[in-house]
């Protein structure tokens, strides 16, 4: 029920009411509304239960387990938010001079220098808004970086099949065209293909490793020495860079730019689509096209470094230094963490994965990459329960929120046939691990005995199954009165 | 295994084509894809008069679960689209190999017709993608 249709007219919430009205007579008449907006008149009680239960309706991290491949759902500290929620950064305004913004300059440079050393990168720039924005700010170094060359015939991306989606929209976003390598059959890139493609036409290739399919790329050294010798660039995603915190760096595997997603990897948030952080790093020939502002530090105080000392700078991407309430929480995270909790962090989300795995498979689930141990995450297929008893992916992904548990990532990455890709993290105890395949060996069964109990589900939430077909063609998302309402 | 008429040619990508004996030929989709991608919600065609090229993405279909690019089957130049998808993307799961036609195009090169697939050629590529 939306708080619209909870309204009554003339009913108040005394707590919420102006205490005068303002006088606004500079507006002129001609542009003032007629008549008020239409508002829900509630009463303050109603308001309260309202959004009370609007969110104890919610899944999140901090109610279910959320085992959402690719996303690294991991347990957002407190700590993080309680030190990020100081009143000096809250208080702090963006325009403040220098002299005033030691503290909070001193904690980004840190992060700066920690994203720098974690990554094996040159240099890093915090601005970018969101992990979207971090590629783009990427690929548009590497155009810059071509342009600045003289070498404007490069016109082509590589993007292996196994890519997030956004990979191509980002190089499409800098004009450039899309060429989509293959995976060969044990998750690794296809190098005979990769070979073929690569040429004076080729401006870069961006690279997820490990893969979205849960396996870490083995040649990743011959294949940045195949690119860099066309003449290319390699962008590294860092969406699954939970598996190797601490243990290999994007850097050394021969990067030259990388997108850091900061509410995956360094557990700010995912809230609601944002606010986010996507800072980017890149090797020493990228440097000069990051996009500012930077901090620097003279050894005794902190300075902004802008377009200025930066001319050949991409520019840009946000207000300010990017969302910098989300980067001082993953600058608290990896304070918290150090060195050594960084590469516990690889640790225990790789042998979460790997438990998973076996313990899944051990009850008979079918595994898309056998041969391959997982790395922080890995796909099963429910190909065989989807024909021997009609109950597909989604029919068991939709029960699991009747067990508790938010549903993996499904049919992603599209190569793998009825796939569940599923990423525990290194946050959950082994209970919870056991749990879900409990869950999912009993929905198994169910599916066996009664399986429109499966079809159906859920069938313990505020809604039942959702027509996303009907959704999709009709869309309709804006509340209109009821026409007694009038 | 879905009927695959065998009037018809096909590529691996699971585009069909048919002949239409007059220098055009139709394009759609086969069954097999639209069972993969399940509900469509949504289509992009190419617009009357755009030349396309053999391999090329001339479309989208886009489902609940996924969006993919149609590829080209023959270079020439389109000469009709299906108008009817906008409003009923829904034919396509209905009907792949009928009423879900995408679009026609005027041969620029016949014997690119020789290269497609025959029903047997595309069956072999959904037994393999089976295994």
């Amino acid at each position: 029920m939306l708080i619209f249709e909870h309204s009554r007219p003339g009913r108040r919430a005394t707590a919420q009411a102006p205490l005068q009205r303002e006088e606004t007579p500079a507006i002129p008449d001609a542009m003032r509304r007629k008549r008020p907006p239409r508002l829900p008149e509630v009463s303050e009680m109603q308001a309260v239960r309202h959004y009370t239960r609007l969110s104890q309706q919610n899944f999140s991290i901090d109610t279910h387990f959320y085992p959402l491949g690719s996303c690294t759902m991991k347990y957002n500290p407190r700590g993080s938010n309680a030190l990020a929620m100081l009143p000096g950064f809250l208080a702090r305004h963006p325009l403040a001079p220098e002299s005033h913004s030691q503290g909070v300059m001193a904690c980004l440079y840190d992060l700066q220098e920690i994203l720098k050393e974690v990554t094996g990168m040159q240099a890093v720039s915090l601005t970018p808004a969101a992990g979207a924005q971090g590629e783009f700010a990427g690929v548009a170094m590497i155009r810059a970086y071509h342009d600045s060359r003289g070498d404007t015939a490069r016109s082509e991306i590589l993007v292996p099949d196994a890519a997030h989606g956004t990979n191509p929209a980002s190089a499409v976003m800098c004009g450039y065209k899309v060429r989509e390598i293959p995976t060969d059959a044990d998750g690794d890139v296809d190098l005979d293909a990769l070979e073929e493609a690569l040429g004076p036409q080729t401006a870069g290739i961006m690279l997820t490793n490990p893969s979205t399919l849960g396996v870490f790329e083995r040649r990743i050294a011959e294949i940045a020495q195949r690119v860099h010798a066309a003449g290319g660039l390699l962008y590294y995603d860092g969406a699954n860079l939970n598996a190797i915190l601490g243990k290999v760096r994007p850097g050394d595997m021969g990067f030259d730019v990388i997108h850091m997603n900061l509410h995956k990897t360094f557990s700010t948030p995912h809230g609601g689509g944002g606010p986010g952080a996507g800072p980017v790093g890149v090797s020493e020939r990228l440097e000069p096209f990051l996009p500012v502002p930077l901090v620097a530090y003279d050894g005794d105080e902190y300075h902004w470094v802008t377009e200025k000392a930066r001319p050949q700078s991409i520019g840009r991407l946000s207000a300010f230094g990017g969302n910098v309430g989300v980067l001082l929480r993953a600058y608290v995270y990896a304070r918290m963490l150090g060195r050594e909790g960084m590469s516990r962090v690889a640790d225990y989300s790789t042998l979460n994965a790997n438990y998973l795995l076996k313990r899944l498979t051990d009850a008979g689930f079918e595994a898309a990459y056998p041969n391959r141990r997982a790395t922080h995450e890995f796909i099963i297929t429910l190909r065989r329960e989807a024909k021997e008893l009609g109950v597909n992916t989604m029919d068991f992904a939709k029960r699991l929120l009747d067990y508790g548990m938010h549903a993996p990532t499904t049919y992603f990455p599209l190569l793998v046939p009825e796939c569940l890709l599923i990423e525990p993290t290194e946050t959950e105890d082994p209970e919870t691990l056991d749990a879900f395949v409990e869950a999912m060996v009993r929905i198994r069964e169910e599916a066996e005995r009664t399986p429109d109990k499966v079809k159906t589900a859920p069938h313990s939430l505020p809604v039942r199954r959702l027509d996303d077909v009907r959704a999709a063609r009709e869309l309709d998302l804006a509340w209109q009165p009821s026409a007694a309402e009038g | 295994m879905s009927n695959l008429p065998a009037d018809l040619k096909y590529t691996k990508s699971h585009e069909w084509v048919r002949d239409e004996g007059d220098g055009t030929v139709t394009v759609g989709i086969t069954d097999h894809a639209q069972e993969m991608l399940g509900d469509l919600v949504f289509v992009e065609l190419p617009e009357v008069g755009d030349s396309v090229d053999a391999g090329g993405e001339c479309g989208v279909v886009e489902s609940v679960k996924a969006a993919s690019d149609i590829f080209c089957p023959v270079s020439g130049e389109v000469v009709e689209v299906n108008g009817e998808l906008a409003d009923a993307p829904e034919t396509v799961n209905q009907d792949a190999f009928g009423e879900g036609w995408l679009f026609k195009v005027k041969l620029s090169d016949p014997a690119e017709m020789a290269g497609l697939l025959d029903n047997a050629g595309y069956e072999a590529v959904l037994a393999e993608e089976e295994h």
